[in-house]
């Protein structure tokens, strides 16, 4: 059974992920999660703390070994196809305290086009410019990161992501705490995505703005509970399923296992 | 190839002879002697630990960013066994027992070996890095002792092992601090044409991975560096004080500093001058151990940074906080009186003990706020002690009160504040508002509520006539 979010029509999806099993010291975070995502698509996921939604993001990027499953981005390997992907991960996992600028923080989204060892040249810095200046911060690129507002970090890890001209994005919970402002700004840049025939897929925590924001969205909990266009599968009953009732014996089978874990 | 014994001993007897074991003061010449550089041997030891300083501040910047900082002294404490077992070794292998090549080889062995076995520990068992760190370094430290007291048993000639503890640098001559020169240069190649890629592992170790980054491999190439410039520096200042030269100069620096760059380039001046000057000190001061001075050396250019550092020293944080005092002060003191002003006439003076019972200021602080603003112009006070506004207070005043209150309307409509306790709200955060938020406040509220020239006060302190 593969949950799909619109049937193939070819073989070259952004993103076709088959029977994915993550596993945190033999702990299993998701369980056989299958999903296909066509282009052009805003994609949400959603799911309660701990569902393993950064870790699914991680998974497609291997960036956490995983157990068993298959990955496939534009028909190809991740590896292959790293140039096409653009990763937004959360804020919090960096420190902001570091001594670099904002426009430092943009021009590591281009590190792989200018190659190992190679100096950042003046066009690599105009073109971050023009990022920070589509997310709407361009005038504070030669700010210490330091002294950003929590919306202005978030625009500066979504211009890192833009410089790359990807054309699938991965975004890590990029709407978790900003102001309202940054908010806009990010949702705008994301229809402009759409409109360029990009695909994104966010992890989002704000229910009350899914139907606005989202063409398709991913309800996960450990496994995907259910998968497809926002109007059909955005239901009551869905998002009951997803938080409320927990799966209690695959909770309990997780628990078994961790506690043998620690014995071992 | 010398040998470290012998010079060793040659130095001993020529610091004997020189001074008991007192600590005198240096004459004139002496000072002279060692501040120009004109003794060789002087000259050698000071230039080489300048060099080691040089280097360590740079690899430190690095490794104190990807908060590896304590790895590098596991790394200098795990050297000891290999510099015991090499001594032991080398004789069989048909080498001298104490050439130093064979020496630092066995102690770049053993080092990586604890790098590693910290890795193992911290991977194979539940145990956090810090354990690990713990438990790898003492091991491997006590092993090293006790290899060294075997060595001084069975094996004759031992004396001067141990100055790889403490680091004995009048011992260095002139092919070591090429030595030094050397791989200083070779960790500020690898380093400058890595600096993107190390950047971005010790910023974000996972978009690093994202973007295919081989991060194991940077993380290897860092230590590489560590493991170099440790081995160099142990002949110096020691394995026990080594973690000193790697983790201040860098520390210091952040206090002057946010940019990388410049991080990296005063951890190395820090670095260097600490090498110099302990150096210089020892050579001073005959029975005072170089290796300590370096280090002492290095910690007062730390502290002095830490007060004194132009980003973030102590000082500098202090006078920027008596800045945002005075300037919440300066508000509440204008903003007091335009509002006594507004509800008794712009003619009346205000009374300080009426000013003083606005807020729970001391009359202290009050009072060089009033002297503050007499002096700019903006208060007045009249032969009866009572004080106010200016016509150019008045202006500065205006400003203040009708910023207060676009907040407190804005807080009123959009955030929900009682109005009751909106003017504590709007206290606390509207000394932090800059102008752009200022004019967003006035597109905001003015044009919907077409009020023009200063808003009236949302809530009822005082009567809302106002000065326009």
């Amino acid at each position: 059974m593969i949950p799909s979010i619109v049937q193939p029509s070819n073989s070259l999806l952004p993103l076709s992920v088959r029977d994915l099993t993550v596993a945190w010291y033999r702990k299993p975070v998701i369980w056989d999660v299958g999903l296909d995502v066509s282009p052009g698509q805003l994609v949400g996921v959603i799911g309660p703390n701990g569902a393993g939604k950064s870790t699914f993001l991680k998974a497609i990027m291997d960036l956490v070994p995983r157990a068993s499953g298959r990955i496939e981005i534009f028909g190809q390997s991740y590896k292959r196809s790293r140039h096409r992907v653009g990763y937004v991960p959360q804020r919090e996992s960096v420190d902001w305290d570091f001594p670099v600028s904002v426009l430092d923080v943009v021009t590591m989204g281009l590190y792989g086009k200018i190659g190992w060892c190679m100096p950042v040249r003046r066009k690599h810095r105009e073109a971050a410019q023009q990022a920070l200046e589509r997310v709407g911060i361009g005038e504070f690129a030669h700010r210490q990161i330091s002294q950003l507002s929590g919306g202005q970090q978030q625009r500066t890890f979504l211009a890192r992501a833009l410089v790359q001209d990807a054309d699938l994005y991965l975004m890590d919970e990029p709407f978790a705490a900003v102001d309202a402002a940054t908010e806009k700004a990010i949702v705008q840049i994301l229809r402009e995505m759409k409109q360029a025939g990009k695909t994104a897929i966010v992890i989002h925590h704000d229910l009350h703005t899914v139907p606005e924001y989202f063409d398709s969205v991913v309800l996960l909990n450990m496994r995907v509970v259910a998968s497809g266009p926002t109007d059909v599968v955005f239901t009551r009953e869905n998002l009951e399923k997803t938080y409320g009732g927990r799966l209690t014996l695959l909770d309990e089978a997780t628990e078994a296992m961790r506690r043998r874990e620690r014995t071992l | 190839m010398r040998t470290l014994g012998a010079l060793h001993s040659v130095l001993a007897f020529a610091a004997s002879s020189l001074t008991d074991r007192s600590i005198r003061w240096p004459t004139w010449l002496e000072w002279q002697r060692v501040l120009f550089l004109q003794d060789y041997n002087t000259r050698v030891v000071m230039l080489g630990t300048m060099l080691l300083g040089l280097a360590a501040g740079m690899v430190g910047s690095f490794t104190l960013l990807r908060r590896r900082a304590l790895m590098g002294d596991a790394l200098s404490h795990a050297t000891l066994p290999g510099v015991g077992l090499a001594f032991l070794i080398a004789p069989s292998l048909g080498l001298a027992e104490k050439s130093l090549p064979v020496l630092l080889t066995g102690a770049a062995l053993s080092g990586i070996a604890g790098v590693v076995a910290i890795l193992y520990v911290r991977n194979l068992t539940r145990l956090k890095e810090d354990a690990a760190l713990g438990i790898v370094l003492s091991v491997f430290f006590g092993a090293g002792i006790a290899i060294l007291s075997i060595a001084q048993q069975s094996v004759g000639h031992s004396a001067g092992l141990e100055s790889f503890i403490y680091g004995k640098p009048a011992s260095m001559i002139e092919s070591d601090r090429l030595l030094i020169g050397c791989t200083g240069i070779l960790s500020l190649l690898i380093m400058g044409s890595l600096f993107k890629e190390l950047t971005l592992l010790c910023f974000d170790e996972g978009f690093a991975k994202s973007r295919g980054y081989p991060v194991l491999l940077l993380d290897l190439v860092l230590m590489g560096l560590v493991v170099i410039v440790t081995i160099i520096g142990l002949q110096a200042v020691g394995l026990v004080l080594m973690i000193a030269l790697l983790v201040i100069p860098a520390a210091a620096s952040r206090f002057w500093t946010q940019n990388l760059k410049q991080m990296i380039l005063i951890s190395a001046a820090i670095g260097g001058a600490g090498g110099f000057l302990g150096a210089a000190m020892s050579a001073l001061f005959r029975n005072l151990p170089a290796g300590a001075m370096i280090v002492l050396v290095c910690s007062a250019l730390f502290f002095v940074s830490m007060m004194f550092g132009t980003e973030r020293g102590v000082v500098v944080r202090a006078l920027r906080r008596r800045d945002l005092n005075r300037s919440v002060d300066h508000q509440h003191l204008l903003r007091g009186m335009f509002e006594l002003q507004e509800s008794r006439g712009p003619k009346a003076g205000i009374p300080f003990s009426e000013l003083q019972t606005l807020r729970s200021w001391s009359s202290h602080r009050l009072l060089s706020e009033i002297e503050r603003c007499r002096r700019r112009g903006l208060v007045f006070r009249d032969s009866g002690q009572h004080l106010s506004l200016t016509s150019s207070g008045m202006v500065e005043a205006s400003r203040l009160v009708h910023e207060h209150r676009l907040w407190e309307l804005y807080l009123i409509t959009h955030a929900d504040v009682a109005p009751g306790r909106v003017d504590q709200s709007a206290d606390a955060i509207e000394h932090v508002l800059e102008p752009e938020l200022i004019a967003q406040l006035e597109e905001l509220l003015l044009q919907k509520r077409r009020v023009q020239g200063i808003a009236p006060s949302p809530h009822p302190v005082d009567a809302t006539e106002h000065v326009s």
